[in-house]
């Protein structure tokens, strides 16, 4: 019993700390992954359990579907704005908090408030409140007073001002977390170095910036940018709460978890199709994150 | 901190509590309390206050089972569609189909046995779409339908009379915006969803013909479906409202002149405007066309993977065609529907004047229900071209040349299955 229970019976507390998260791993990732690849090869029309083999049928249908290529240009658009958005306003918001002597935790506290924010409350202040389409929105409320007319901002699509609803909702909600990730980095560089450079004649501002601050900040960069990219492809709370009704979903400003919700889980219950195209959506985002970490050099040892 | 056995066993039984609610299947809780085995019975979520507490009420009376009622708020179709998978959902559940994959997967029990020498009282409009192969497979509980509601005084002060034409709705929709108030609500999309195959239908095509073939392979259809561009392009519609079409506010706020809503809102119109309203169906179009309108109803079915299939069975038989005390009530004592009977519907008071008396004529004369071929799949397709055409300005010919295509397709693949 003494040796059972004893600090040297090393495999045994390995086992008894690590088994419950494998086996949470085991039941509710891996096997459910490994059944979606396994479905995505059968006509899975509302069973779990197929018996119709069609080999890669689903694969081609997927990918020359429009519905899903559209979804991944949803996606590409999305990231093209959000991540440079999100990624200078939270450098800026952090150099800005960390250059303030006074109430910086509170600043801090403020930024990083939203952060705690569901997304799906913030998507329906936002679609309710802010950018509903009639007179009394907030927004138009305030266009109102400068004389423009009511815009519907989430039912136009020429001009598509729903990406500025969806914009500006994700930005609110996510650039006060990597404001904290950047101000970490800002923490870490070594005043000495401004002093060096200060004292070679550097100006504060710009040069110090240019030169100093952001190559000392690659790393917690690169982590940004990569989170961020991952962040979009993951998009779903926000554009499902903003655009979807009852009767469905737009065929605008969908992205490909959307898209594939529907395919797979929604009246459609298409479990085959959708697994085949959660299977590519997997492998896309593979083959570009592993490809952003090589271009940004992640990993390799500095010169 | 260290952690006391005590708190521990505590966390734990609490953990066990929560892991138990999450897996509520109804058979628990809210039950009758009947003799017999415990069934489980889901309803999606109505607005209406009092339907809640009379299907539980329901529930209650009946003996020779224990009956627990589940109220799912949310998305209910996709919640009932992956409860059908498991073998922990719903004996008997209420459904807006059941869809031809559920039938032809066999997640439903045939309730055909059911109806004999009842079959003739049920509207065979709603009928029609849930029998498939000869076989019922879900019993109608009340018939729902879509109509357009229009403010009587709003088209008197624009000199504007009831459309009898879809040009002339184009037209008064125009006649009737103005800085604050607009011509017609079709739901935030556009339309797209809410008027979804009911245009066809006024040109006089349908979605899926009795032949199981595509019904709208004709130029009529691209050409009443740019008329649903026109009215956008006009600014006529009211979008962005804060709820949607199926919720009449937009029309009882003055937000709009003319809504596209449910019989099921009548009462909270009525409430709010008094007699200032009138009801129509969507106007014909083209000399083929006629008024159109889409009727349906929500219905019980018995799922196939619950255990005591026969129980169910005999409940839903007692629930839904023997009780016809309760089905009066369900349909007219909280929304406002029309008992899924002929006889019940025949003798309601509440449906025999006014726009409800209009709304129900309507619904025997121009209304018609989605087939059963008519699967989501296609619905997909087809909503998505509707509102590339209504929003985007997209070519009606073009997109509806590709709709066909992947409605063919989906015909092909389900006639296919046994």
């Amino acid at each position: 019993m003494r040796r059972v229970l004893g600090t040297q019976n090393r495999t045994l507390w390995f086992w008894v700390f690590v088994g419950p998260f494998a086996l949470g791993l085991i039941v509710f990732t891996y096997v459910p992954l490994a059944w979606s690849v396994y479905l995505s090869f059968f006509d899975a029309h509302n069973t779990v359990s197929p018996t119709d083999f069609i080999g890669f049928d689903n694969y081609t249908s997927m990918l020359r579907n429009d519905a899903f290529t559209d979804s991944l240009v949803t996606f590409a658009v999305f990231s093209a704005f959000i991540v440079p958005t999100t990624f200078v306003l939270s450098l800026a918001l952090a150099l800005m908090v960390n250059r303030t002597r006074r109430g910086q935790a509170f600043l801090r506290s403020v930024f990083f408030l939203p952060a705690a924010c569901s997304y799906v409350v913030a998507a329906l202040i936002w679609k309710l409140s802010i950018f509903n389409g009639v007179r009394f929105g907030l927004a138009n409320t305030v266009l109102g007073w400068f004389g423009a007319d009511q815009t519907a901002w989430l039912s136009t699509t020429d001009p598509p001002w729903y990406w500025l609803v969806i914009v500006t909702v994700r930005l609110w909600l996510q650039a006060g977390f990597y404001m904290i990730l950047f101000l970490a980095g800002l923490q870490r560089i070594s005043p000495t170095l401004y002093e060096a450079a200060a004292v070679d004649g550097a100006r504060p501002g710009w040069q110090v910036l240019r030169h100093i601050t952001l190559p000392q900040l690659r790393a917690t960069s690169i982590a940004v940018a990569l989170l961020l990219v991952i962040n979009a492809f993951q998009a779903f709370d926000e554009f499902y709460n903003l655009l979807s009704n009852s009767s469905g979903y737009p065929p605008y400003a969908r992205p490909p978890l959307v898209y594939l919700y529907y395919t797979a889980l929604g009246r459609e219950q298409n479990l085959g199709l959708g697994s085949a195209g959660a299977v590519l959506l997997a492998l896309i985002i593979a083959v570009v994150t592993v490809g952003q970490a090589r271009w940004f050099g992640l990993g390799r040892k500095e010169d | 901190m260290t952690i006391s056995r005590r708190t521990l066993l505590g966390t734990g039984a609490a953990l066990g509590q929560l892991t138990a609610c999450g897996s509520n299947t109804g058979r628990d809780g809210g039950s009758s309390g009947g003799s017999g085995p415990k069934l489980s019975q889901w309803y999606h979520q109505y607005g209406e206050p009092g339907a809640e507490q009379a299907v539980k009420r329901y529930a209650a009376a009946y003996k020779k089972a224990d009956v627990g009622v589940q109220w799912r708020p949310g998305n209910y179709d996709e919640q009932t569609a992956a409860a059908l998978l498991t073998d922990s959902g719903p004996d008997v559940f209420e459904v807006n189909g059941p869809t031809l994959d559920q039938i032809q997967r066999g997640q439903v029990v045939d309730l055909t046995g059911l109806f004999e020498g009842v079959k003739d009282d049920f509207n065979p409009v709603i009928l029609a779409p849930k029998t498939y192969d000869g076989k019922i497979w879900a019993i109608p509980q009340v018939v729902d339908m879509h109509l357009l509601y229009y403010r009587k005084s709003l088209l008197a002060d624009a000199g504007v009379k009831p459309p009898k034409s879809l040009d002339e709705l184009v037209d008064a929709a125009k006649a009737l915006t103005t800085k604050k108030v607009k011509g017609l609500f079709l739901g935030n999309d556009g339309g797209a969803g809410a008027l979804a195959i009911t245009p066809l239908y006024a040109a006089g095509l349908s979605s899926v013909t009795e032949d199981g073939e595509v019904g709208f392979d004709d130029p009529a259809a691209a050409r009443t479906l740019g008329k649903l561009r026109q009215l956008y392009a006009d600014k006529s519609l009211l979008l962005g409202a804060p709820s949607d079409w199926s919720d009449p506010s937009a029309f009882t706020q003055g937000l709009t002149a003319m809504q596209w809503c449910g019989l099921w809102a009548l009462p909270a119109v009525k409430k709010a405007l008094g007699d200032d309203f009138g009801v129509l169906a969507l106007p014909a179009d083209g000399a083929d066309g006629k008024p159109s309108l889409p009727v349906g109803s929500y219905a019980a079915a018995v799922s196939a993977r619950g255990g005591h299939r026969k129980e169910a069975k005999d409940f839903v038989k007692w629930l839904w065609i023997d009780r016809t005390d309760y089905q009066e009530d369900f349909a007219l004592s909280y929304g406002f529907h029309i008992p899924a009977r002929l006889s019940l519907a025949k003798k309601a008071d509440k449906l025999k004047e006014g726009p409800a008396a209009d709304a129900v004529r309507y619904s025997t004369e121009y209304g018609y229900a989605e087939p059963l071929l008519w699967t989501p799949a296609s619905r997909t397709a087809y909503q998505d071209a509707l509102s590339r055409i209504i929003k985007s300005g997209a070519n009606p010919e073009s997109e509806l040349k590709s709709v066909v295509r992947k409605v063919r397709a989906e015909l092909d693949r389900v006639k296919k299955k046994p």
